[in-house]
């Protein structure tokens, strides 16, 4: 094949150092955010590991002072949703499918998208070295958890920590918004002739929706926490009431973003798992225009129900009557895509792979933590619930069990076609059961410690909390293994280098992904696919 | 408290749960967390029975909901996997369904409203007060003050294990304890002198944010005598999880004469030195009292 001036073919293309420091390829920093993200999550969760080591017998065993035990939960907390979860999900995942399914040959912006992710290996670092310079007073590290409250995070950490964590989540933020414009522009521009908006996959409608959250919620993040750099270092008190500020200033401005960065988690995986059910149910996706604007009205309802985190922080009756209404209004546009996923089941040739066994665990357990989820938007109830466990198991469901298990999901469905190799069937399947009661074992009982009284952030409880504790820990154990079993399927699919084939999943596969090469060429769609 | 979760992998769970259950004295102890509880400490306000009702409600109406999606996801692996059904439909609409998987879920939202407003509203409706306590955060133990009786002012702080008295909990009981007369409303004013705390007590539903610069207010009415512990609840740094809270509710006739001595044991005595360490400059004098 002739190389036009401008194109390259398979001999052009950069290797080595220069390939992946200076890349402009969305798959090569697909690849890139991919295996950052096994590290992030790596690290992250040997820290919760460490937590539950601690919580898993009444008094203090394992942690010096109960202020590292803090330390640990701000970095697990931090490192999750920036270093693992939002780096696999949208700058893995939505790098390396996006192009492929909407025809294009790479993203509008291909050396911004290198910056997007060489910002994260810096963010992380400043994370981690945050943890070993000074915090509050006679500690090191910020022990306030991952939303930094102020004045803990304030007047009551001086220590240089906090500043290290503030540059690091204003770098980690950079990041998603350079991503976020990156993805807007090659979405609405770039889809190849005849794939309209209302023909494209719902994975890219997914991605576009979180794109718009990160465009309009992380600028509010960067606003608060330069502020409390200001408040820190520079003589402002905007979250100082002696000067005439107010701590619950922050908790607003955190949460508004904070509320739709929990969306921004949950939409990409909400967007794989219906081409993952689709194409092992050999079905087509069941009310494809209800659950495209399904997510759109998820994510703009998202930005307005924000203080449902502070029902006990002093907002009035009225105001906390609004949340709970606003809130509550977004059980209906998730609900339309639960049941949506089960009718396109219904009626389908159902074949139990890997990736439709993480699916089906995805609609379960999401299910489940959204259910609680609709308690704690009761503010009567929160009143109970506020800081408790059954916040803890909550948000771990819809996040280690939500999240994660459509994360894995997306890995078994695109990991064929993005290494080549097909990964172990048995070991897949392993990893997927293992895992599954391994993390229900961590946080169902979490729900009874909430309901008994038990704070979070605690290192330390009173006895009666023991028992649940105890179970909760060896969960962790057991999902430890879990990660274990994953890598090991991941060596042996790198060792095994068995074939995947274009298509290895049949006739359910149908977007357009799958009618290139496993994997694709290092350009690919040089001549554009036309859509009917 | 009866669960109703009853899927794959919780059966094993609740099968422990219930024999521990069953191995548990029938009287638990009143205001405190009890092994292996599923659900809500005992309540002894008339708004913790309210948030009791309330969840128990709830908690029915999502079980259902979650066997529900359950019960759909079994048949749909066993009726339509690819063995059972070699053929796979192209059905991608059906209106009826939709409509009705829109409605629905709004019908049930509209049915959980009334009752959770109604508690919320209850939450926020003050009686006249008969008592008014003020909590105040410190890092890390409570100051509380009686502003009816002479401002009567004491610390309470966490006794630590090696110095704990048999029948003690460990890391909730305090050295000095807030005393409350039984069947009175009590307002509580809350607020903190460093960072954010939050005061609670489980058994009487109550739970308020200790912002410094606001003072927030909440209110209870104990029907019954006894102690109930809370813990802070709301991250303050390195002892967050040991500044615990005590409220023994007694008799009018004990809660006169327990003024009586606290006043002789707490008046005028020179500011604990603790307190002077954290003096970290004054809150305004313009602080509002925040409600509706």
């Amino acid at each position: 094949m002739a190389g036009k001036a401008g194109t390259a073919d398979h001999h052009d293309h950069p290797t080595g150092l220069k390939r992946f420091l200076f890349s402009t390829n969305h798959k090569d920093i697909g690849s890139l955010y991919l295996i950052f993200s096994i590290m992030g999550g790596i690290v992250g969760g040997l820290l919760s590991i460490g937590m539950r080591a601690e919580l898993q017998e009444p008094g203090m065993q394992i942690f010096a002072d109960p202020h590292m035990f803090n330390t640990f939960t701000t970095a697990h907390g931090l490192i999750m949703v920036f270093f693992m979860i939002m780096p696999s999900l949208f700058g893995g995942f939505g790098n390396w499918i996006v192009p492929l399914q909407i025809g294009a040959p790479d993203m509008a912006f291909p050396r911004l998208n290198n910056i997007s992710f060489w910002l994260l290996p810096p963010a992380f670092t400043l994370l981690v070295i945050s943890l070993f310079v000074p915090g509050e007073p006679g500690t090191n590290g910020v022990g306030g958890g991952w939303t930094i409250y102020a004045p803990l995070s304030t007047s009551g950490t001086p220590g240089p920590a906090m500043d290290f964590a503030i540059l690091s989540l204003h770098i980690a933020g950079a990041s998603s918004i350079l991503s976020a414009i990156n993805f807007i522009t090659t979405i609405f521009n770039m889809r190849a002739p005849g794939m309209t908006i209302h023909k494209m996959p719902l994975f890219v409608w997914s991605i576009l929706v979180t794109a718009f959250l990160l465009l309009l919620a992380l600028p509010v993040l960067a606003g608060a926490i330069t502020m409390l750099l200001t408040d820190r270092n520079f003589g402002t008190t905007f979250f100082d009431a002696a000067g005439g500020g107010d701590p619950v200033l922050f908790q607003h401005l955190f949460w508004f973003f904070g509320h739709p960065e929990v969306y921004i988690i949950i939409l990409p995986a909400f967007g794989l798992i219906s081409h993952v059910i689709a194409t092992f149910s050999n079905k087509p996706v069941f009310g494809y225009l209800g659950m495209a604007y399904a997510m759109a009205a998820i994510g703009a309802i998202g930005f307005v129900v924000w203080a449902h985190h502070m029902y006990t922080a002093g907002i009035s009756l009225n105001t906390q009557a609004y949340f709970v209404a606003a809130t509550m209004v977004i059980a209906v546009p998730t609900g339309v895509k639960i049941f949506s996923w089960i009718a396109t089941m219904w009626g389908g040739s159902i074949q139990f792979r890997t990736p439709m066994l993480w699916a089906f665990g995805f609609i379960f357990l999401f299910t489940l933590g959204g259910v609680t989820g609709v308690v704690l938007a009761n503010a009567g109830v929160d009143r109970s619930l506020h800081d408790t466990y059954y916040v803890v198991a909550h948000f771990h469901y819809v996040l280690s069990l939500g999240a994660t298990f459509g994360l894995f999901a997306g890995w078994y469905y695109w990991f064929p076609k993005i290494t080549g190799y097909m990964y172990s069937e048995f070991i897949g399947k392993l990893h997927f059961w293992v895992t599954f009661i391994g993390v229900n074992l961590v946080f169902f009982p979490q729900h009874f410690l909430g309901l008994a009284g038990m704070p979070r952030r605690y290192a330390d409880y009173p006895d009666a909390f023991a028992g649940w504790n105890y179970i909760s820990s060896m969960g962790s154990y057991l999902s430890g293994f879990g990660v274990l079993i994953f890598l090991f399927g991941v060596f042996l699919a790198f060792s095994r280098k068995e074939k995947a084939g274009d298509n290895p999943w049949g006739a359910g596969a149908t977007t357009l992904e799958w009618t290139l090469s496993s994997p694709p060429p290092f350009h690919q769609y040089e001549q554009l696919p036309r859509i009917k | 408290m009866k669960n109703g979760f009853l899927g794959a992998g919780r059966v094993a769970a609740l099968a422990g749960a219930a024999s521990f259950l069953a191995a548990t004295p029938v009287l638990a102890e009143l205001g405190q967390p009890r092994p292996w509880q599923l659900g809500f400490q005992e309540a002894v306000t008339p708004i913790m029975h309210q948030i009791t009702t309330f969840h128990d409600f709830l908690l029915i109406l999502i079980t259902v909901i979650t066997l529900f999606v359950l019960a759909l996801l079994v048949y749909v692996a066993l009726k339509f996997n690819s063995r059972a059904n070699p053929k796979p439909s192209r059905t991608t609409h059906n209106t009826t369904l939709e409509v009705l998987w829109t409605v629905v879920p709004i019908v049930i939202l509209l049915v959980i409203a009334v009752p959770s407003f109604r508690l919320l509203f209850a939450q926020y409706d003050f009686p006249k007060a008969d008592l008014t306590l003020k909590a105040i955060g410190n890092q890390w133990y409570w100051t509380y003050e009686y502003p009816d009786q002479d401002n009567l002012t004491f610390d309470a702080v966490l006794v630590e294990e090696a110095d704990l008295k048999p029948g003690q909990p460990r890391l909730l009981t305090t050295d000095n304890e807030v005393v409350v007369p039984v069947n009175k409303n009590v307002h509580v004013l809350v607020t903190a002198t460093d960072v954010l705390h939050n005061w609670t007590v489980p058994a009487f539903g109550v739970k308020v944010d200790a912002v410094p610069g606001r003072i927030l207010r909440t209110w209870f009415r104990a029907e019954k005598t006894g102690t109930f512990y809370g813990q802070c609840s709301e991250l303050c740094g390195t002892r967050h999880a040991f500044m615990p809270i005590k409220v023994r509710v007694v008799s009018d006739e004990e809660f006169a004469s327990w003024l009586d001595e606290a006043k002789k044991k707490f008046a005028s005595a020179p500011a604990p030195v603790k307190r002077a360490e954290l003096q970290k400059g004054n809150v305004p004098a313009r602080l509002a009292v925040l409600d509706r």
